[in-house]
């Protein structure tokens, strides 16, 4: 078996591609979803009913929805330029660790008197500050000697993680929270507002959506959009004509860590209110996977973020209603994503059988 | 010599790539002691017929018999052992090992305690001895000159017992000196009863070395006749399908004032690399650089095209010291033309337009601050694929569509219209580096590259040409330099060349002493 390459991609192809990618999603899940003893139809409808079946199911997958598409636009826009930023976790971490140090940390302290306008801007420019810095490193570490970006962002993850959990048992720490080890809450007035009443789903869907359009806007019509896309498709070229190749990967990674660390502030002020450690079920990771799915198109972020946000909300109503693990969302997610990436090799290339 | 008995049978083969038809029914014969080129241009199918006779391609349809067998398809292994041999142009060798090493890889079982190495010891040198290919076992391959390699992948040919050699451009990398020596060592092969295939799209050479010429065109095999009864005319015509008009050498009309000048430029060790090169460049002449490949003429190309910095000497242009930045030195009329048209030329996965401005996107004319004025850039692009004919692929197409002539002709285009250019008046560059502007090129667009080159300095551009092609050196430079290990030899009016002196310079002869020395303009 071996790999030819098309020398015209065929228009049945791009066609094909999609629909072939999602069948064999459905058709992997469905095999472990009769595996787990139920019937694979109705567990596929009670998830779908469950992730955007009513206003509710809606409501709850747009929440979580927002955070991915924020780790998402940050991967987009890193892995664009060829920057592997896998440390979006840390990031969204140090950002919401920022925002609750401006927007919490000061009772008493005469910072009451500031507008709360004035406020909010501080601590959204403090969240993507905190995240752009920390993926400052890195970058300089990359673009100075070559030290490979991959590593450095994903160890400090690890790091940042205990950085949160020393500070939420020590100078952040809640005294009201009997023990739990979770920072001081945000001013209620920081705290983003409801979309639709009664539900969890906060304007920071605004901020995503808002986010998604500027960054696609970036990318196509800026000088350093045209920068990002070079040095990311061709960097010696890119050299060649022109673009300043160690000054655009230091502007993507701020750009992209700026991302992840405004997830964290909008998560702080959208839903949770306070920073704990288990506030991101790795969203930073999922950012990528939306990235990947997205094709690296910052508007096709918005779509990938709602499907699997969709998925995941959806997989554990269904999971309450007939049992089969939630695990199976996982699944759903990494398929549909192996299935795109092998559709989109396979629309320029063909598998000849010896 | 007897040319008689039949080798290697190739009927009907046919191979589609999707739409794309490779190699349309081909049938050829190869006798016992003879050399057949293979002559076309690129993408006529030369590579992809060789591919599958060494087993890398499954042909669609066709067979192909060796000594009277069938040759089963798709199977390197069965090639080799029915006697093909495969020289590369791209050496695959590894450096770090010795020469002997290298010639023993792969030819031992794998599960054999020892390597049986004063055995094989024995049979290179047999080898070597019975073909004339003299070199040390020992040595390692990392040290040993390009001349040295090719012999090397030959000799590791022959040592698995090849009785037909394919040879893919094989002079590409070579000095005139040691293209005859390859030559030499090719006739003693042919003489002892091998068969050989020539692959190249140098005429002269082709008709220098083989028996029997092969024509391939668009995957057809379009003519096959005789060396001894075709001419290079006819050869081209085969290859194009029409006859062709090749630049003839013009002399420079005005030579003016200098317009870039280099003194004592040294730039950082690294395998290509500069020492003490001084070299002089005048308005309205062509100086062109010869070379093997490697000695240095990236370094030359990139230090005026400002991607590479000296360590030491200076650089001067139109007076003044030389800009260091890319977009600098376009704004201020150098006009680049790199050696990979992929790898540095463009930037394959954005589009047309985007490629044909990259160079001037930080300039007024293309961008107001922060913001692309894509009307204006979409609206230069297409000027340049107007006025240098690129065609292939629309402005919006990813670059990487484009014909490797189509894709120079956008580099050109890039490079030599300037935006202030306007039906009344042209702006022309005042330098060009154009570092191997026509390899790989088709005949028809190595002839448009060079009158290009040449019309920009009848205009009064000062043009540095690198090349590694000698009849491109001869018929465009007016002043010719040779590069070796860093060193640069003076510039000497070409007709002042003979092509031994300029093969001996090649291979470092006399350039080094004389560095360095007052230029004879």
């Amino acid at each position: 078996m071996r790999l030819e390459k098309r020398h015209q991609q065929s228009s049945l192809a791009l066609v094909l591609a999609p629909v072939g990618a999602i069948a064999f999603t459905m058709l992997v899940s469905g095999l472990l979803v009769m595996w787990a003893g139920a019937a694979v139809a109705r567990t596929y409808g009670l998830l779908l009913q469950g992730g955007f079946g009513s206003v509710f199911a809606l409501s709850e997958t747009l929440t979580r929805a927002i955070p991915l598409m924020l780790t998402g636009l940050a991967a987009t826009v890193a892995f664009k330029a060829r920057l592997f930023n896998i440390g979006a976790e840390g990031q969204l971490y140090v950002g919401a660790l920022a925002a609750v140090a401006v927007g919490g940390m000061h009772a008493g302290s005469g910072f009451d008197q500031v507008p709360v306008a004035v406020l909010f801007a501080a601590m959204m420019l403090a969240a993507a500050l905190a995240g752009a810095l920390l993926l400052l490193g890195p970058a300089l570490l990359k673009a100075r000697l070559g030290v490979d970006e991959v590593v450095t962002t994903l160890l400090l993850n690890f790091i940042v993680l205990l950085l949160v959990s020393m500070l939420l048992d020590g100078p952040m720490k809640d005294p009201t929270a009997m023990g739990w080890p979770q920072s001081v809450a945000l001013m209620g007035e920081l705290e983003l507002s409801k979309l639709i009443p009664q539900t969890r789903v906060h304007s920071g869907l605004l901020w995503g959506l808002g986010l998604a359009l500027a960054v696609w806007a970036l990318m196509k019509y800026t000088v350093l959009g045209f920068d990002i896309r070079a040095v990311g498709a061709n960097a010696r070229a890119a050299a060649f004509a022109g673009v300043p190749v160690t000054r655009t990967v230091v502007l993507v990674a701020m750009l992209s860590g700026a991302l992840a660390g405004l997830a964290g502030a909008i998560e702080v002020a959208g839903r949770t209110g306070y920073v704990t450690l288990d506030m991101s079920p790795g969203y930073g990771y999922s950012g990528i996977v939306i990235a990947m799915l997205a094709a690296l198109h910052p508007l096709g972020v918005v779509l990938a973020s709602i499907f699997v946000a969709g998925v995941l909300v959806g997989a554990d109503s269904m999971s309450r209603a007939i049992g089969v693990p939630t695990y199976i969302a996982d699944v759903i997610v990494a398929a549909s994503l192996l299935s795109v990436l092998v559709a989109t090799l396979l629309t320029q290339y063909r598998v000849r059988w010896k | 010599m007897c040319v008689t008995e039949t080798v290697l049978q190739l009927t009907g083969i046919t191979k589609r790539f999707g739409s794309l038809v490779a190699n349309d029914t081909i049938s050829l014969q190869l006798a016992r002691g003879e050399v057949l080129a293979l002559l076309g241009e690129n993408g006529a199918g030369k590579s992809t017929l060789v591919s599958i006779l060494f087993g890398h391609y499954v042909a669609d349809a066709g067979q192909i018999t060796v000594f009277g067998q069938a040759l089963p398809p798709g199977d390197p292994k069965a090639a080799l052992s029915a006697g093909i041999g495969m020289v590369h142009q791209h050496f695959t060798l590894a450096d770090n090992l010795t020469v002997l090493d290298n010639v023993m890889m792969g030819s031992e079982p794998l599960w054999q305690a020892f390597t049986r190495r004063q055995a094989a010891r024995g049979k290179l040198d047999a080898v070597a001895r019975q073909f004339g290919l003299s070199v040390d076992p020992q040595a390692r391959v990392g040290s040993l000159s390009v001349g040295e390699r090719q012999r090397v992948e030959i000799l590791k040919a022959l040592y698995r017992g090849a009785r037909i050699l394919i040879l893919d451009e094989p002079t590409a990398v070579l000095t005139p000196q040691e293209s005859e020596a390859l030559f030499a060592v090719l006739a003693q092969m042919v003489a002892q009863g091998l068969s050989i295939i020539f692959i190249s799209h140098k005429l002269t050479e082709v008709l220098r070395v083989s028996n029997r010429i092969a024509v391939l065109r668009g995957g057809k095999l379009v003519a096959q006749a005789a060396a001894s009864d075709t001419t290079q005319a006819q050869l081209a015509q085969w290859m194009v399908g029409h006859a062709i008009d090749l630049p003839q050498r013009r002399p420079a009309l005005r030579v003016g004032a200098p317009v870039c000048e280099l003194r004592q430029v040294s730039t950082a060790p690294a395998r290509e690399r500069l020492v003490d090169a001084s070299l002089t460049l005048h308005s309205g002449e062509i100086v062109a650089i010869a070379g093997v490949s490697g000695n240095g003429q990236v370094a030359l190309a990139e230090l005026l095209s400002g991607t590479r910095s000296a360590t030491s000497g200076e650089v001067h242009y139109l007076g003044r010291p030389m800009p260091a930045r890319p977009s600098e030195l376009v704004a201020q009329g150098v006009a680049r033309i790199p050696e990979d048209r992929h790898a540095v030329g463009v930037v394959g996965d954005l589009p047309v337009w985007e490629n044909a401005v990259s160079e001037r996107l930080r300039s007024p004319a293309f961008s107001q601050g922060f913001w692309v004025r894509r009307k204006a850039a979409q609206a230069h692009a297409d000027r340049i694929l107007r006025a240098f004919d690129v065609r292939g692929a629309g402005a919006a197409a990813p670059a990487r569509a484009l014909s490797g002539g189509n894709m120079q002709k956008l580099i050109l285009g890039r490079a030599l219209l300037h935006p202030g250019t306007t039906p009344q008046s042209t702006v022309t560059p005042r330098l060009i580096v154009a570092h191997q502007p026509t390899w790989g090129l088709d005949i028809g667009a190595v002839a448009y590259v060079q009158e290009q080159l040449i019309a920009a300095r009848d205009a009064g551009a000062a043009v540095l040409l690198i090349s590694d092609d000698l009849d491109e050196v001869l018929t465009l430079g007016d002043r010719v330099a040779v590069i070796h290990a860093g060193h640069l030899s003076p510039a000497r009016p070409a007709a002042a060349w003979s092509r031994e002196a300029i093969g001996l310079a090649m291979a470092g002869a006399a350039a080094s002493p004389m560095a360095g020395q007052a230029e004879t303009a």
